[in-house]
């Protein structure tokens, strides 16, 4: 075996001219390669989608704050928005989706390792074209750079007459493409759960990441689909003379809305799917115990998928739907809550009696379901259209799906980075700079955004780029500001923590956790062919098994 | 590395999963499905919206010959493949060219009836409202046939080259799923934009 060619790059790779290193990774089909460029991909953009949420902080600190001026204020939160979303947290959930299903259903590489490669280098092209705006989103009007419509980028504010120049063009060619990107993996995901899972692994014995993969791919499908349909109304508006969002002839800007969260509330469920198959290996994991209500788990995440296809609208209660709708979408917003409460219900059922080995991967997986909790009880207050109508575009909204995006997502992808980067790089993180991490991490997430509801409870709006000294704003606004400063040193700590390991970390060796999962079955970082020959799967703990023989779970499925 | 031999080799007597392509292809025409609804969503809301004329029931005429073509190559591909399977070359690429003659057929039709509304009745695609629908929807489609028609035309070559066999299949079972899809997104758009849409 050649694991001196292959193995994960520098250190080993010492000795060979960096120009065949690169080629190497330009050119890899290999999933294990392919996931870690997403993932280190969204790392970068994490730094710059971070940076410019500190701008936004330091601009918000004071009233009559004259950091940046409105102009880049706009484009620095739609640059924000549109960065974290597309190229931060869907390349790095795909990113480990990539490296751990072949590894989780005993496959030696995704069904379409060719596709895969397109895929990612598209959304890489996504986030560059993104980025590219600076420099060439002002065309020949002098007007403006970056995109500066919003993340959700309403019409009209697209349209020719209120968005001169390149800038909106490059977000929507940027989401476009990217958005491709996205719907190669889905389809990858897809075939290679359904048709490359080793002999015994029937679904019913799949561990619940591939689970909930399977189902956020399906909506991968189901949402971006129509988001693409209609970016591409967007572009004939913009460049055919097309009339789609144009309301002067006839068109409808609320059909843009509707277009719009019909992919945005979905890819909420996009992002949050995968960080509950994360929370589903890493809570057993740490508690010593076989997940609790297997094919209840799975059933609520197929339920989740559909009923929080048919809940959109609840971003636009105030827009000025009919009493009917208001109602259906404030209904099967509250029904969402169930089948997310009985998943809350089960990680705390599988810790419940548990032997709880506090790791830095299970403190960010407790904290990520108080938090997510929380998150989940806002969400229910906003998704009363009655609540709605007052804290709708308030800060009270930001705080929410922050919430749930930092509170929620983040911290179950932290928690995924300490768990797996042991099989990714064959060394353990630094466990007190990791508590270090999350400690600092806690403490500036719950200042900024708890704190971050009450502004909005006071009515603070959304988007403005300064604000008068009312009664209690500023205050706020400054414990916000200096908790994103907290959560940027725990990045920099985080960061300072993968370098530091990859060089000094202890050996993993090939189960640090004594988990039950095929990846950990092979070594750390696994060959390029995976396994040798596909492994036989009787249960759901197939490596439990494997160090059991005497007591193996198939006797009890 | 630890190859994996597990104590418990208790291999299920027949382990039989989708084949990867035909998953790969359902999974795309999910996509494209969600794509085309949202088109036929759009053209639906704008019926009847447009500030000036033409409108639909002035310049729109029913491509039946057209239809009928596209449609009857849902059957000629389908017996292609049925006629690979069996190993009869002769008739696959008979059927496989019939195909293509008809796919092409019916896109001639959609660039003549273009052509008609471009330049005899003064439609383009920022006229009005429903000329941006009808081209987008109408134009969506085409483009879907276009590519189908140059995947189809690849087959053909190999084909024609000889290094083709019953051994490709399943991949050609793969690609009529996708000529297939075409086929149904052309009812669907036939009966909004000439049924519903007049």
């Amino acid at each position: 075996m050649s694991s001196d060619a292959m193995a994960i790059p520098s250190g080993q790779a010492a000795g060979r001219p960096w120009v065949e290193v690169l080629h190497e990774w330009v050119t890899t089909v290999d999933h294990k390669r392919l996931g870690i460029l997403y993932i280190v991909y969204a790392l970068l953009f994490l730094v710059v989608g971070g940076v410019e949420a500190m701008i936004i902080r330091i601009q918000l600190m004071h009233a009559h704050s004259d950091f940046v001026s409105p102009q880049v204020f706009n484009r620095l939160f739609t640059m924000h928005g549109t960065t974290m979303i597309f190229f931060v947290a869907m390349p790095i959930l795909f990113g480990f989706a990539n490296y751990l299903v072949p590894l989780m259903v005993g496959a030696r590489d995704m069904a379409f390792p060719r596709l895969n490669a397109f895929s990612f280098w598209l959304s890489a092209i996504g986030g560059f074209l993104l980025y590219f705006s600076l420099l060439g989103g002002n065309g020949l009007y002098g007007a403006g750079n970056a995109p500066d419509v919003g993340w959700w980028a309403y019409a009209p504010l697209t349209a020719r007459a209120f968005s001169p120049g390149h800038s909106s063009d490059y977000w929507t060619v940027a989401v476009l493409v990217s958005g491709f990107g996205s719907i190669g993996t889905a389809i990858n995901l897809i075939a290679t759960i359904l048709s490359q899972r080793s002999p015994g692994m029937t679904l019913g014995r799949m561990p619940l990441m591939v689970w909930l993969t399977l189902v956020m791919s399906g909506m991968v499908l189901s949402a971006i689909g129509p988001l693409s349909a209609a970016q591409i109304m967007l572009l004939i508006d913009r460049y055919l003379g097309g009339h789609f969002f144009d309301t002067q002839a006839g068109g409808s800007a609320t059909l843009w809305m509707h277009f719009f969260w019909i992919f945005g509330h979905p890819e909420v469920y996009v992002l949050i799917l995968p960080c509950f198959g994360i929370m589903s290996e890493t809570i057993p994991v740490f508690s010593r115990k076989p997940i609790f209500g297997y094919p209840v788990m799975v059933g609520a995440s197929v339920c989740i998928a559909f009923v929080s296809s048919s809940v959109w609208a609840h971003h636009m209660f105030t827009i000025g739907m009919n009493s009917y709708a208001n109602s259906f979408f404030a209904i099967t917003t509250l029904a969402v809550g169930v089948p997310t409460g009985i998943k809350i219900f089960n990680w705390l059922g599988t810790m419940w009696g548990g032997r709880i080995l506090f790791r830095v991967p299970m403190l960010f997986s407790i904290a990520f379901l108080f938090q997510f909790l929380i998150a989940g009880l806002t969400g229910i207050m906003l998704g009363s259209a009655a609540f709605d109508s007052q804290l709708n575009d308030s800060y009270f909204v930001v705080a929410h799906f922050h919430y749930v995006i930092v509170g929620g997502i983040l911290f179950a992808v932290f928690a995924a980075f300490y768990y797996w980067y042991p099989k990714m790089t064959g060394r353990m993180l630094n466990e007190s700079i990791g508590k270090l991490h999350f400690w600092l991490f806690v403490i500036g997430f719950h200042l900024t955004f708890d704190v971050m509801h009450f502004p909005g409870l006071l009515g603070m709006p959304r988007r403005i780029y300064t604000y008068e000294p009312r009664p209690g704003w500023e205050i706020l606004n400054f414990l916000v500001t200096i908790g994103a400063f907290i959560q940027g040193a725990a990045i920099l700590v985080f960061v300072f923590n993968l370098i530091f390991s990859y060089f000094k970390g202890k050996k993993a060796g090939n189960d640090p956790w004594d988990a039950w999962t095929l990846e950990w079955s092979v070594s750390s970082p696994p060959p390029p062919y995976n396994f040798a020959s596909p492994p036989m799967v009787t249960s759901r703990r197939p490596l439990w098994d494997r160090k059991h023989p005497e007591d193996p779970d198939s006797n009890y499925e | 590395m630890s190859a994996i031999s597990t104590p418990l080799s208790e291999t299920p007597a027949v382990w039989r999963l989708p084949y990867r392509g035909t998953v790969g292809m359902a999974c795309l025409i999910t996509a494209e499905s969600f794509i085309f609804t949202i088109f036929v969503v759009a053209y639906l809301h704008n019926l009847g919206k447009s500030l000036t004329g033409p409108t639909p029931e002035q310049v729109l005429e029913t491509p039946i010959f057209y239809t009928i073509c596209l449609l009857s190559s849902s059957l000629t591909i389908h017996l292609a493949a049925r006629f690979l399977k069996l190993g009869r070359r002769g008739a696959f690429l008979a059927l496989w060219l019939l195909t293509i003659v008809l796919g092409g057929l019916f896109l001639y039709g959609t660039g003549h009836e273009w052509h008609r509304l471009i330049y005899e009745r003064g439609l383009t695609i920022s006229t009005n409202l429903f000329g941006t629908s009808y081209y987008s929807l109408v134009g969506l489609h085409a483009s879907h046939v276009t590519v189908g028609l140059i995947m189809l035309s690849v087959v053909l070559l190999f084909g024609l080259a000889g290094s083709f066999g019953r051994e490709q299949s399943a991949r050609i079972e793969t690609l009529s799923m996708y000529w297939h899809f075409v086929d149904a997104v052309w009812v669907v758009v036939f009966t909004v934009v000439y049924v519903i849409g007049r």
